[in-house]
């Protein structure tokens, strides 16, 4: 039998503010234990949440990036359930009427198999919510232990529609919904930190089944690669389930990285029985026109907009313009590059080749950079005025890495320069061909390959300097 | 609608409420008659009316982010039963 993957996932983005959603306490990450709690946090009785304005700011700056509908009235609920790590026994979310609705993102799906491709993922729905403290089960003579810095951290839920189809789909959808959150700011991305973690919920059904399978969750993914390796799994599993006559039963299971499984959670027959009901704490979120209005202006150039610019502004493919456009900052390097005189198309190929490269071999990123746009810029008028080639081009890049030389002072001190005074070229191609009469012979007998011979030797006896057009059309007008 | 026996060991049992047997009864009575009340209300035509989400017709008051609050561990642990290393310690529990 056929099956086909049914995929929706649910997002969680801590928003990067100063303070937390209803307290004033700080949401700095790693501070000693408990020392960034308010009364509300570690729910105090009588203790009144304040909204965080920032957060909704967030929110709507979110809405607007991926068209969504922003309510000007939502509501906050409270969603009940008792846990050490949350000492209100609720927490509050947002459940009938969240803060964003809808909305669609467009992401490029890379399969592991056949050509990319595009698709549209519709979101249903994203709200503010709180996030719970820390649970330590360490040791403390048989006890847990309970850090509640956590506690209160703003977060945007992000559901999706069950509209992916693949492991690679999936990915795909959360790569792009994470360069919109960082891009816009609302996040600051550390996914170790866990300010972006995904919860996929995964079904199968025969291909051509119009109604879904059961779905089972897996929970708190922090990696892209556990995401894929996680969901992957997980179809396996289900479907072998069903084709040795079991039945799906709905679950939460949790991804093991290290055996690269998925194993359900202790079932808690009660655990969804979360008993919403709108907080009396907090009377309804009221946005108006003006307000949106007010961060409209204020939204930047969104990666969807920058990447058709790029391909129109700077002649890019639409992959390099995809490629250069997935973070903000490598977009920014790249326009920096342009900017300082670098030809697009070469700069396009450097920072996504040589440059990413050595990045990723280092593990850093674009920010972390040590040669700066500029001087990338000024190497790259280098190979376009023909003072250096290719081959060069990559040692100096190199030298660039580990000092702070400029490519000029680099060039210079390594006797780079091109030969690109074409009378020194010409004089240097009639030695050659004076030494190498068989070669010329065999060549003018038809033998074609005796050219490219000829063409080595001209290299050598330049020692690489001088620019290799030039090199074979001097050579063909003296031969032809 | 009203609540039996069974219905009220499960909601006792989500709140953490300990009922007791003897109790339980009159636990049931009590909420039915809350679940008359509620009865009694939706029996008004409410057809047109926006439902309100808060018995204040007021909008959310929001303040600025800023990290203003003190670290106040010290006296927020000296009423807990168990701290350990700036944690509070509470029976282990385990996914």
């Amino acid at each position: 039998m056929q099956w086909e993957v049914v995929i929706g996932l649910e997002v969680h983005a801590q928003l990067s503010t100063q303070s937390k959603i209803f307290s004033t306490a700080s949401t700095a990450f790693g501070a000693a234990p408990n020392t960034q709690t308010a009364v509300v946090d570690i729910a105090l009785p009588g203790a009144l949440p304040v909204m965080n304005k920032a957060a909704v700011e967030k929110a709507i700056r979110f809405g607007l990036a991926v068209n969504a509908d922003i309510n000007r009235k939502s509501v906050f609920a409270r969603k009940n359930y008792f846990y050490p790590d949350l000492p209100k026994g609720y927490q509050i979310s947002q459940f009938e009427l969240p803060v964003v609705e809808h909305g669609a993102i467009t992401l490029r799906v890379e399969p592991p198999k056949g050509e990319a491709y595009d698709k549209v993922v519709n979101l249903t729905r994203a709200h503010l919510e709180e996030d719970a403290g820390k649970s330590l089960h360490e040791d403390f003579h048989g006890m847990s232990g309970i850090d509640l810095n956590r506690a209160g951290t703003p977060l945007l839920e992000i559901v999706s529609e069950p509209e992916m189809r693949s492991a690679a789909e999936a990915v795909a959808y959360a790569k792009a919904l994470y360069s919109i959150v960082t891009w816009i700011g609302i996040c600051d991305g550390n996914m170790q930190e866990g300010s972006f973690r995904c919860d996929a919920n995964v079904s199968v059904r025969p291909v051509g089944k119009a109604e879904f399978g059961t779905r089972r969750e897996i929970k708190n993914l922090n990696s892209f690669k556990f995401l894929e390796q996680a969901i992957n799994y997980e179809v396996r599993w289900q479907i072998d389930q069903i084709e040795d006559g079991h039945k799906i039963v709905q679950a939460t299971v949790l991804f093991d990285p290290d055996t690269g499984e998925t194993r359900m959670m202790r079932t808690k027959e009660d655990a969804h029985d979360y008993r919403y009901f709108p907080d009396p704490d907090l009377p309804p979120l009221m946005i108006d026109d003006a307000w949106i209005e007010r961060i409209k202006g204020e939204m930047p150039e969104l990666p969807a907009a920058m990447k058709t610019r790029f391909e129109s502004q700077y002649g890019l493919s639409a992959y390099d313009a995809g490629t250069l456009t997935a973070s903000k900052a490598t977009a920014a390097y790249f326009e920096a590059a342009v900017a300082a005189g670098a030809d697009a198309k070469l700069a396009a190929n450097w920072i996504m080749g040589e440059i990413s490269a050595q990045l990723n071999r280092e593990e850093k990123t674009i920010a972390d950079c040590p040669v700066s746009a500029e001087r990338l810029a000024l190497m790259i008028k280098r190979i376009a005025d023909s003072t250096i080639n290719n081959k060069s081009a990559k040692d100096v890049l190199r030298w660039m890495w580990e000092s702070a030389k400029s490519a000029d002072e680099l060039i210079a001190e390594h006797g780079l320069k091109q030969e690109t005074d074409s009378g020194a070229i010409e004089a240097l191609i009639d030695g050659v061909l004076a030494a190498n009469a068989a070669m010329v012979e065999e060549f003018k007998s038809g033998k074609e390959k005796a050219f490219n011979a000829l063409v080595g030797q001209c290299m050598k006896a330049a020692k690489g300097k001088a620019p290799p057009a030039v090199v074979n059309e001097i050579l063909k007008k003296k031969l032809g | 609608m009203s609540l039996s026996l069974d219905d009220v060991r499960r909601i006792a049992k989500l709140a953490r409420i300990g009922v007791t047997d003897d109790e339980l009864a009159a636990t049931q009575l009590q909420l039915n008659r809350i679940f008359g009340l509620i009865e009694e209300m939706r029996a008004v035509d409410t057809s047109g009316i926006e439902p309100m989400a808060h018995a204040q017709d007021v909008g959310l008051r929001l303040r600025a982010d800023e990290a203003t609050a003190p670290d106040r561990r010290a006296a927020f642990q000296a009423i807990a039963p168990a701290v350990e290393a700036g944690l509070y310690l509470v029976p282990k529990v385990i996914e």
